[in-house]
């Protein structure tokens, strides 16, 4: 970590703060109702009007950044959903991005488990694609050999922590085989061309979930695409940048415009929400860097979700038309908050999931809402986390849906884990979209 | 810094999480709504009930400190920045829904509950609460008495204060004092009521609040109608309320604020208009297309470009957005809005809406004019720049001669946001001596040590008026 031991907190944050953002937030207060933070301690400080409010003392120099100060700006979940509600147009994000930054510098509050988290996934795992297969393949192992069984079984995981035990227990199949060494690197498109995918496998969704990204690349190549899948790409950098790793962030950036330039496609579609919304703002990311103006606008422009992609430029898909006793399936959606608030993605999704035969589709209150995952949110914020969980449960289990549908592996495995605290497991499973319309379309 | 022993008595009426004086906490309740204005408090405090809030208010009024009642900082008139320092007390944890009679049509309420949550939980019940302040997503009701709050609604269904019926609040010397109730009549002494509406937190902490409740409309119609000329939208207004029609809503944007909007919004408005009125009658059916259609008539009469009527629920939410995208267009223009309340008779809304224009152009700044047509509302937005302390200036001076005008129109300096720090100065220009005299009076009565609110709605001296009367 680059420390800059002559320079202060506030130092660093004048530095890296865009006075200009701070300046234009003009305290109306319409960001409170949407930060899901505010919503549930009712704190001013805990809202985006709040932090932007406490970063401006701090660069005016009205007060003394502190450790309430870090906190304050470590509880946000980087969720975006104030950007559509500000009506001045305050580039929040960023803010807190910029923030983070600073604290990174400088902290030496992390406590010591989050502390090598935040080491272990950041610099020796994510980054290297071949670690994460590695990871993939002792998920792998852990699950199949018996030794989850003794883990669970001895409490092992208990003495570590609450949380973290309960997350062990929805942790999907891993695989050690990503999707290139399941599908190779170029799948053609059924039919008639419309154009080439590039897709975006992203380290986790490699790992947790080959098969979500083996039938998001079927589900491309059904609608009329070329689909490359560029081998030297790496991990979007998107839990890096929202950290306060934005070096490191910005080298990965580097690294995938590279691969994709050089695949030649003309879109880059991403299934994960959080990865999209890194990837759609790489020219943000890059921006003090001339020399990658071009590059960064020409893979900014391109990024697409997958549900946005198939609707919009896609042939359309066939699905099933029932699937035998007549009832409908239930089906709800969580929205993954930045394919909705920074993708504008959220449209998309429900159209196809409303276009799948034989469903009923149930709107769930406050579906655009955060459910807490926030990347590693839930990992080193666990009770912000698990109080947004269960607000989001009474939610979920309100639908009574069959099907919980996210676009995102984070809110994908914190639905699990919610439906598995609830005790739904019998009567409601989460999925990834992508699963689910895969699994129901006609295939030609 | 407080004293120690005051500090420790309130964190032992609220318990140790619920009083705050750490430098984020004063930051971050050193603010409203209002642009360039900032002052820390010493402490910030959440009470949970009546019983804290009164305990609160002996310890400060016996330390003399000064209290500063607040729901979620939205006011635009510094109403809630702590000029004079104390304790800022907070009132969300005091949200609750305390009873909604069905047999009386009333609902008792704290003050912290947020307005929009508590207009859904009313009409889930199939009932009506009709003041929707364009805050009502995060405003709390308290805030809405406080200041009582206008909205879209207004000139057909009234604002707060025609329906808050009944008060429980604390008193600067902790006393706890009821008014009215659940009465519809009640002319037992001065009406205390109403006087705590509007009152700005000066006179006493509202603790809880009784209002009144109405059936829902059945029907609801919009229309958009646009002028090349601002005195025929002006005549329209009038001559809709002259043949006894009163519209549910009667909104107005002139010209500048039609080409911020459409620049933003892409909604294909025509740039050449110089005003467009946005119509909305609700009722019985029959009454609601039988006004809208004469509403069309006249305007086509007052020589109306284009008038459209919603044939469904999705076109009336096309024709609502260009009035709602006003405020988010033309908070992104520039880093600074400034967003004014000068209200005049509705017969002189064209007069004043030429007169912003006018004074705009003089002093070289930009002021957009949209607002509650209906009832005489505007309101003058000028987007600045904060930092450049020059072009402040100017929007100063320009809005004094706004407001100026207004007065001068037999207007007001606020229809609906207060006074609070902003237009202390002025407030002299409406009343007159006399009328500050006696509320000055009023408040001496209240809050003899000037603890609740200070600095705010009486300003240490009157900006003096360089026209003595324009009739």
């Amino acid at each position: 970590m680059a420390k800059l031991p002559a320079a202060t907190l506030q130092e660093t944050l004048i530095q890296k703060l865009d006075y200009e953002q701070l300046t234009n937030c003009m305290r109306c207060g319409f960001c409170l109702p949407a930060c899901p933070t505010f919503k549930e301690t009712g704190v001013e400080a805990e809202s985006p009007r709040g932090r932007i409010s406490l970063m401006k003392a701090a660069v005016d120099g009205i007060m003394e950044p502190g450790i309430s100060f870090e906190d304050q700006m470590n509880h946000c979940l980087g969720c975006r959903a104030c950007e559509p509600a500000c009506p001045a147009d305050v580039k929040y994000g960023q803010l807190i991005e910029q923030a983070r930054d600073a604290i990174e510098t400088h902290t030496k509050q992390h406590r010591w488990w989050v502390s090598g988290v935040r080491k272990i996934v950041f610099k020796e795992l994510f980054p290297h694609q071949k670690r994460m297969s590695l990871l993939g393949s002792g998920l792998h192992f852990y699950k199949k050999s018996g030794l989850q069984t003794i883990v669970r079984k001895t409490g092992a995981v208990k003495a570590f922590s609450k949380h973290l035990s309960d997350m062990e227990k929805i942790l999907p199949d891993a695989s050690s085989k990503g999707i290139v060494e399941q599908l190779g690197t170029y799948i053609p498109a059924k039919g008639e061309k419309i154009a080439t995918a590039g897709m975006f496998r992203g380290c986790l969704m490699d790992v947790l979930f080959t098969e979500t990204n083996i039938k998001t690349v079927k589900l491309l190549s059904e609608a009329g695409f070329d689909v490359v899948i560029p081998e030297t790409q790496n991990c979007c950098g998107a839990l890096h940048a929202h950290s306060g790793e934005s070096d490191q962030a910005k080298a990965m950036a580097k690294n995938n415009i590279r691969a994709f330039q050089e695949a030649g496609v003309d879109y880059i579609v991403s299934n994960a929400g959080g990865c999209g919304a890194i990837l759609v703002e790489y020219d943000h990311l890059l921006h003090e860097e001339p020399e990658w103006k071009e590059s960064s606008s020409w893979f900014a422009a391109r990024v697409k979700d997958i549900s946005t992609i198939l609707v919009e430029q896609g042939r359309p898909l066939q699905f099933a038309e029932t699937i035998d006793d007549g009832a409908s399936t239930r089906i709800t959606y969580q929205d993954s908050c930045h394919l909705r608030n920074v993708m504008k993605g959220s449209n998309p999704s429900r159209q196809l999931l409303k276009e799948v035969g034989n469903v009923a589709f149930i709107e769930m209150k406050d579906a655009g809402s955060c459910c807490g995952s926030a990347g590693i949110y839930n990992v080193t914020q666990p009770v912000m986390a698990n109080q947004i969980l269960e607000h989001k449960m009474e939610n979920v289990n309100a639908t009574a849906a069959q099907y919980l549908v996210t676009s995102n592996p984070g809110c994908l495995l914190q639905m699990k884990l919610g439906i598995e605290k609830h005790g739904q497991k019998d009567r409601m499973e989460a999925v990834h979209i992508a699963d689910f319309l895969y699994d129901r379309v006609v295939k030609k | 810094m407080l004293d120690s022993r005051v500090r420790q008595k309130l964190q032992d009426i609220v318990g140790e999480a619920f009083f705050k004086d750490d430098m984020e906490s004063l930051v971050t309740h050193s603010y409203d709504g209002t642009p360039m204005l900032q002052a820390l408090p010493e402490g910030v405090i959440y009470p949970k009930d009546t019983a804290q809030v009164s305990a609160i208010m002996k310890v400060l009024n016996e330390h003399r400190i000064p209290l500063v009642s607040r729901g979620s900082g939205t006011n635009l008139c510094g109403g809630t920045v702590p000029v004079q320092g104390g304790i800022v007390m907070v009132m969300h944890r005091m949200n609750a829904i305390l009873d909604i009679d069905l047999q009386n049509l009333t609902a008792t309420v704290q003050p912290g509950i947020i307005t929009k949550q508590f207009i859904e939980h009313i009409e889930n019940l199939g009932l009506f609460y009709p003041p929707d302040p364009s805050s009502m997503s995060i405003s709390t009701i308290g805030g809405n008495i406080a200041e009582c709050s206008g909205g879209l609604r207004g000139l057909k269904y009234g604002t707060t204060k025609d329906y808050v019926i009944g008060l429980e609040c604390v008193l600067a010397s902790g006393e706890i004092m009821r008014t009215g109730g659940k009465l519809m009549k009640d002319v037992a002494g001065y009406d205390l009521t109403k006087l705590l509406i509007g009152s700005e937190g000066t006179l006493a902490v509202i603790t809880e609040a009784t209002l009144k409740l109405i059936p829902p409309p059945k029907y609801k119609k919009t229309m958009l109608a646009m002028y090349k000329d601002l005195y025929g939208a002006a005549r329209t207004v009038s001559k809709i309320i002259e043949n006894r029609i009163i519209p549910a809503t009667l909104e107005f944007m002139d010209n500048p604020t039609i080409r911020v909007v459409d620049d933003f919004a892409k909604l294909g408005l025509p740039l050449d208009m110089a005003a467009i009125l946005l119509i909305e009658q609700d009722g019985d059916m029959e009454t609601v297309e039988r006004d809208i259609e004469r509403i069309s008539e006249i305007c086509r009469e007052e020589l109306a470009d284009e008038v459209s009527i919603a044939s469904n629920q999705e076109e009336a939410l096309r024709l609502l957005t260009a009035r709602r995208s006003a405020f988010t267009a033309l908070a992104r223009l520039r880093p600074t809005t400034i967003l004014e309340d000068a209200t005049v008779p509705r017969s002189k809304i064209a007069d004043m809406v030429l007169e912003i224009n006018r004074i705009a152009e003089k002093h070289r700044v930009q002021i957009c004019t949209f607002g509650h047509a209906g009832d005489g509302n505007l309101h003058p937005t000028a987007t600045t720049d904060a930092r450049d302390h020059e072009e402040i200036h100017r929007v100063e001076l320009a809005f004094e001669e706004i407001f100026e005008a207004a007065i001068g129109m037999g207007g007001t300096i606020t229809g609906e946001h207060g006074v609070g720090l902003v237009k202390a100065p002025f407030l002299e220009w409406k009343v007159g001596s006399a009328g500050i005299a006696m509320m000055k009076g009023i408040k001496e009565v209240f809050d003899p040590h000037h603890l609740l609110n200070p600095g705010k709605m009486f300003a240490k001296e009157s900006r003096r008026r360089v026209v003595i009367d324009r009739g």
